[in-house]
């Protein structure tokens, strides 16, 4: 089935963004009528390559090959127009356009003078749909159409072109299962058409079924490919998470107190159900989940961000309601999110601005602000957490990214909370300061806090915290103690593959 | 580094102030300037308001048709019940403001309508009532009270009332914009407005104070404008909205929000008050003044960006270097 020469061939890929290495020295290759499946955590690089193979990046160093011959890809049209097409995971059409306008954008079917020949195009479209066995108007608006048929849409752009190289970037994450056997029939198809798919998936069940070759990044190296029909799911994950530890983690041994959060059948209409877990004084509950697996959405629901459909929230053993963030952070609650620059500092504003904005009531006096008291305040937080700045009155935009996150999280800390949240607490931003947060959870925890850290890295995960919960779509896959806990245990529940849960 | 720029700014304005004196000394007399001030004060206080409203990324383009809706009521209410105390009709103008204001902020809090939307809005419909009110005629010097219209013009300590009320307007907004919790929801809610949520503040209800500050600013200066011109009706600081915008952003205000000086707004107001009153002073024809000034205007702004870029630069050189 699979023919010598490969419709792409990637070799020595390196891309580094600062301060981290994406990639480095990469392999990947993708033959005719073949379903290529990339695999590994998230951070491991799959989407760099898929945004250099598009022409999003360019790749630092390495070489990019079509049926044997070399070719460069300046940019996302050149990528196209050489037959490299991809459907993303949120997909990238336009709403407000019609089926058969997303199709044809950026290479439309002109006429005389140059006049765009709508006829044409929609006689074409209608046979690109036809060939995928799918039923769409091509007058249609997008917006009109659910996720599962934008897919499609997707596709068929892709078939517009005639592509050879077809990349599906986790199609099946918000799909139903009647949509899932949809697409793998329109996958089939596209493979018996000699095109070369490369299927990005977390879900093994799926990779099993419908992929022939497998390639395995772990953080942003090969280390692994073959076929699928001689793997198990097992041996994938091994090559997943089998890193060595190459980090440290300051794991401080507290004595775990009372009970001093606990949520109790928690639901949302949309995003998860049934959550109940308890936190005790002292301890770290890591949550890991794939990204997607309903997380974030828990801890915004906890915070008063989105409102949860049923549930109980209990503080010290007392039932309290959370509205509205403010009654989050006057309970004691505090949350620091995972975009920082979206939701966690506000850049325009001073360094001391920032740390004191959820404090404000507490250094207000008859309605103005004690300034000195808040300076005061701000500077034994930036103090403690070891703040780089050249004074307090620097804006927060010009600091680092690891800087800025100090003064996310000393912003909470100067809230004096009882529970906090630390979503992704140290993703992008550098080793030093890593393990400068990770020491600082220590910290907190030694003095009586309850932490709840979100983390999709999996030594994060293992190393700092004293329970785990695992997430699955939306639901809890399972409540793992630190002892004895592995990576492949959490792996094969974060991603339901039961055969290796039971081994 | 934001005081720096204030400082650059305002050293701007003294010199074209000072090359204004140079060719036409009698313009830089005190007594001119003291009047140039006067002149401005009006300006000055719309410009600090509409700053308010833009520093939570919202837009008040309804504050020249409250001025004229509020001038004319209170100006009615005056010819009407010439007994009625200055200082009550002053809180009754600012009352009807705030009124007017709190609309605006309802409905971009409440229901949740885009602010240049709803205020373009406002904007004819609180004209279209001063012409209902009005009944489509002025109220003139002769049927408001003496006191009514002397007031803003009573001198104290060498300035006129209306240079006084400036100077206060001025003050509190200094305080309570960096001293007081709202005043710093203003500039979180702007800055970064999933952030301030996250923070715990309401960014609906920061914007909706936000119109109500200046909606109540608004409806006092339609008090002033009324005395001013000794005339309220329908067509009361046509198109002054603008004016009050184009200060803003000659003053450093981010359109995008967050970003704003008291100092900045001031000096911008006090730029294009200068610019207007020194053009006819050097001789520049009438028929040029209005693209001059816009010319002007632009330059400044252009200043102040290119000044924001050189900021950006400087941070990848750092980064590069280190």
């Amino acid at each position: 089935m699979t023919s010598t020469t490969p419709a792409l061939e990637a070799t020595g890929i390196s891309k580094s963004f600062p301060g981290v290495k994406a990639l480095e020295n990469v392999e990947l290759r993708l033959y005719p009528g073949t379903v290529t499946a990339l695999i590994g955590e998230n951070g491991a690089g799959k989407s760099t390559l898929v945004k250099i193979l598009t022409g999003v990046y360019t790749p630092d160093s390495g070489s990019i090959a079509l049926n044997g011959t070399s070719i460069v890809i300046p940019d996302a049209e050149s990528a196209f127009r050489q037959g490299i097409t991809a459907t993303h995971q949120e997909t990238v059409l336009f709403d407000e356009l019609t089926v058969m306008e997303n199709i044809f954008l950026g290479h439309p079917i002109t006429g005389r003078f140059g006049l765009l020949d709508w006829r044409a195009m929609r006689a074409r479209a209608r046979e690109i749909l036809a060939e995928l066995e799918v039923d769409l108007d091509p007058d249609m608006r997008l917006r009109d159409l659910a996720i599962a048929r934008k897919h499609l849409v997707a596709i068929a752009r892709a078939l517009s072109i005639d592509a050879r190289i077809v990349i599906m970037d986790e199609p099946t994450a918000s799909l139903s299962h009647k949509e899932v056997e949809e697409l793998y029939s329109i996958v089939g198809k596209l493979k018996r058409e000699g095109k070369a798919i490369l299927f990005i998936s977390h879900k093994f069940e799926e990779i099993f079924r419908i992929a022939d070759e497998y390639a395995v990044f772990r953080d942003g190296r090969s280390v692994g490919s073959g076929r699928v029909a001689e793997a198990t799911a097992s041996r994938l994950i091994s090559l997943m998470v089998g890193r060595t530890v190459d980090q440290v983690f300051p794991k401080v041994r507290v004595p775990l107190g009372e009970t001093v959060f606990a949520v109790e059948d928690l639901s949302h209409p949309t995003e998860f159900a049934d959550i109940s877990f308890s936190l005790q004084k002292g301890e770290i509950l890591g949550f890991y989940g794939l990204v997607g697996s309903g997380r974030s959405e828990i801890m915004q629901a906890l915070f008063g961000v989105t409102r949860p459909s049923a549930g109980r929230i209990a503080l010290s053993g007392k039932a309290i309601t959370i509205r509205k963030p403010a009654d989050a952070v006057d309970a004691g609650i505090v949350y620091v999110p995972e975009e920082r620059q979206r939701a966690g500092a506000i850049l325009p504003l001073p360094v001391f601005e920032n740390m004191t904005l959820p404090s404000l009531h507490r250094i207000t006096r008859r309605g103005f602000l004690d300034l000195a008291r808040e300076f005061d305040l701000a500077r034994k937080y930036a103090t403690r957490l070891d703040l780089r700045a050249s004074s307090l009155s620097q804006e927060v935009g010009t600091l680092s990214g690891g800087n800025q996150q100090k003064v996310v999280i000393g912003k909470w800390l100067a809230t004096e909370p009882r529970v906090i949240i630390l979503d992704e607490p140290t993703k992008g931003i550098d080793v030093g300061s890593k393990a400068a947060v990770h020491a600082f959870m220590g910290e907190l925890v030694a003095q009586g806090l309850a932490v709840i850290m979100v983390s999709s890295e999996l030594p994060e995960i293992l190393g700092m915290s004293d329970r785990v919960v695992v997430m699955r779509e939306g639901r809890m896959a399972g409540v793992f103690e630190r002892a004895g806990l592995t990576a492949e245990t959490l792996v094969a529940a974060a991603t339901g593959n039961v055969a290796v849960e039971a081994a | 580094m934001r005081l720096n720029r204030d400082a650059l700014f305002g050293a701007l304005v003294f010199v074209l102030i000072a090359v204004v004196g140079v060719i036409r000394p009698s313009f830089v007399w005190p007594q001119n300037l003291v009047g140039l001030f006067n002149d401005t004060a009006v300006l000055v206080m719309l410009a600090l308001a509409q700053m308010t409203v833009i520093l939570t990324k919202c837009i008040d383009l309804s504050v020249a048709a409250n001025i004229a809706l509020t001038g004319v009521l209170v100006s009615e209410a005056n010819a009407a019940f010439p007994g009625v105390p200055v200082p009550l009709i002053m809180l009754l103008a600012a009352g009807i403001g705030l009124l007017l204001g709190a609309f605006n902020g309802a409905m971009v809090w409440l229901v949740g309508i885009p602010s240049i939307v709803v205020t373009l809005g406002t904007l004819s419909i609180y004209r279209g009532l001063a012409f209902v009110a009005s009944g489509g005629t002025s109220i003139v010097g002769h049927q408001m009270s003496p006191a009514f219209i002397s007031l803003p013009r009573e001198e104290l300590l060498g300035l006129p009332m209306m240079s006084w009320f400036a100077i206060v307007v001025i003050a509190i907004f200094a305080v309570a914009l960096r001293g007081t919790r709202t005043g710093r929801a203003f500039y979180a809610a702007g800055g970064n407005p999933t952030a301030a949520v996250y923070t715990g503040i309401d960014v609906g209800r920061t914007q909706f104070v936000a119109f109500c500050v200046s909606g109540t600013v608004a409806g006092f200066c339609g008090y002033l404008w009324a005395t001013r011109f000794s005339i309220a009706n329908v067509d009361m600081a046509n198109g002054f909205e603008l004016d009050v915008i184009a200060s803003c952003v000659i003053g450093g205000v981010s359109i995008s929000g967050g970003i704003g000086t008291v100092a900045g707004a001031v000096l911008g107001a006090i730029f294009f008050g200068v610019v207007r009153n020194a053009l006819p002073v050097v001789y520049i024809s009438p028929f040029w003044q209005l693209a001059v000034s816009g010319g002007a205007i632009l330059a400044a702004v252009i200043i102040n960006s290119g000044r924001e870029k050189r900021a950006g630069r400087l941070i990848l050189k750092e980064a590069a270097a280190s």
